[in-house]
């Protein structure tokens, strides 16, 4: 059955996503090719509607979409009239009328991006809502895994960071229980949730964590507009318990764990400059596999799709 | 209401015909074969199989058209992909693309534009296993194994050991009423 959009990877079934990580893999393929551009979406729009500043998610998916040769056009947020309070709804409206056939929705609020996708013919792809979900950072995160442990059953991933606010931390996560992956977090008491998904352990302590034999570390991005929260140690502070120090990175070499960062890093905070030249390390892996799996998701999706039951 | 056309015995004697026919067109000449996928891969391992006794050397790829299609707006879902894989340059080579069966010619019109995407051959050349007529598009096979003779709306379809355990040629006949 196809579906219209991506909202999150909760709604997902093991089936669907099991689907999109298969097809992501001839579509990096074509990455390898002299022309890297193929004709499937052609004639068809992408509309790129970020209320959030992003770089690398809003420039991974318009790769994406030249790729597949859709039109993508840029919806400049922070131009337009919505900072002269038109409302959402009547933005939605405007594009409607446009005839787009995808849109892709970043914004600060929570469930914004279904609220969209109900109002709407076109196809909605959650580019990350607040703190709710983000499911193609999951699924690029899930496909890199895969890449490196074809059989992911029973292995551990331990996210480091501020869990509580991370929409990557809840989409990752869940997509990696989904897939039979282990998970567990750390990170302040204050920002590890302690209600969540069932079988995710929690640890507060650097050392703890490590003694559960993780095999991939999967940073966080340190949210500096955070910075002024109460519940958060100054940034040195934050590197010396939970980053990765030179110290640290010698040990996850010596064992030979990946590691994993969503991007952009803060150097010095969540990892230091030697990581950047780490071997093991999947972080421009993760850019690569992102073209691959959202160009999998926008050749998956039908815009229209279960509009006639 | 179907009929078996071809039986396993009639197919391997078309393979042969097609054998024959490439070798004698192109002894002697570095040839790359890409079949299209499904089946049209399989046809092509087994091309390679009777012309590997060739003192040359031929390369083999496989191309899946999945995204080359013109019917997307038709489809309730787009169909899945699967790999391509051309483990050689494109640039400058002889190909010859293999096909199981040539009916609208649009599958090959995809296979050429996909097939252009990786580089520029000397040459394309078209083998397939079954021609049932019906063309669509300007296109025509340069190497034919067996000719049918269908009706429009009839399916036609090849199954071959590899894929599906059993090698016959069925045509199954849509009802007119």
């Amino acid at each position: 059955m196809p579906r219209k959009d991506l909202l999150d990877i909760s709604s997902l079934s093991r089936e669907e996503i099991d689907h999109l990580l298969d097809q992501s893999v001839p579509f990096k393929e074509l990455f390898t090719r002299s022309v890297k551009k193929v004709p499937a979406l052609k004639g068809k729009s992408v509309l790129m509607l970020f209320y959030e500043p992003s770089t690398r998610t809003h420039s991974s998916f318009e790769v994406a979409a030249k790729r597949l040769s859709a039109d993508v056009t840029n919806f400049d947020v922070a131009h337009s009239s919505i900072t002269k309070g038109e409302s959402v709804r009547e933005t939605v409206e405007t594009l409607q009328a446009m005839r787009t056939d995808f849109i892709i929705v970043r914004h600060a609020r929570s469930g914004l991006p279904g609220m969209i996708a109900k109002q709407t013919r076109a196809s909605v792809i959650n580019a990350g809502d607040g703190a709710h979900a983000h499911p193609t950072q999951a699924l690029l995160d899930a496909f890199t895994i895969k890449e490196k442990f074809p059989d992911p059953v029973g292995k551990k991933v331990l996210i480091i960071g501020d869990i509580l606010h991370s929409r990557v931390a809840r989409s990752t996560s869940t997509i990696l229980k989904k897939i039979g992956v282990d998970v567990a977090y750390l990170g302040p008491g204050s920002l590890v949730p302690q209600k969540g998904p069932e079988g995710i352990r929690r640890f507060t302590s650097y050392q703890e964590a490590m003694a559960w034999s993780p095999d991939v570390i999967y940073l966080l991005r340190v949210q500096m507009e955070r910075q002024e929260a109460q519940f958060f140690p100054s940034l040195r502070e934050y590197h010396r318990l939970y980053g990765i120090t030179d110290a640290r990175l010698a040990e996850i070499r010596q064992r030979g764990l990946y590691l994993m960062h969503p991007g952009p890093v803060n150097r010095g905070v969540e990892l230091c400059d030697a990581v950047m030249d780490y071997e093991r390390s999947l972080i421009n892996d993760q850019v690569e596999n992102g073209i691959a799996v959202r160009m999998a998701v926008l050749y998956w999706l039908k815009p229209d799709a279960g509009s006639e039951s | 209401m179907s009929e078996q056309i071809l039986s396993a015995n009639e197919i391997e004697a078309a393979v042969g015909r097609l054998a024959a026919a490439i070798r004698d067109k192109t002894a002697g000449q570095p040839i790359a074969l890409v079949g299209i996928r499904s089946r049209g891969d399989e046809v092509a391992k087994r091309l390679i199989d009777l012309l590997a006794e060739d003192d040359r050397e031929i390369a083999f790829g496989v191309i899946d058209i999945s995204l080359y299609r013109d019917d997307f707006e038709h489809l309730r879902e787009n169909p899945a992909l699967q790999e391509s894989d051309i483990p050689f340059s494109v640039e400058d080579a002889h190909i010859i693309l293999v096909d199981d069966v040539l009916f609208t010619g649009r599958t090959i019109r995809a296979a050429l534009d996909a097939l252009s995407d990786y580089g520029r051959p000397a040459r394309i050349e078209l083998a397939v296993l079954v021609d049932r007529g019906h063309r669509e598009m300007p296109i025509s096979a340069d190497y034919v194994g067996i000719t049918l003779d269908t009706r429009r709306l009839d399916h036609v379809r090849v199954s071959l050991e590899e894929t599906d355990r059993i090698d016959q040629v069925i045509v199954i006949q849509k009802d007119m009423q």
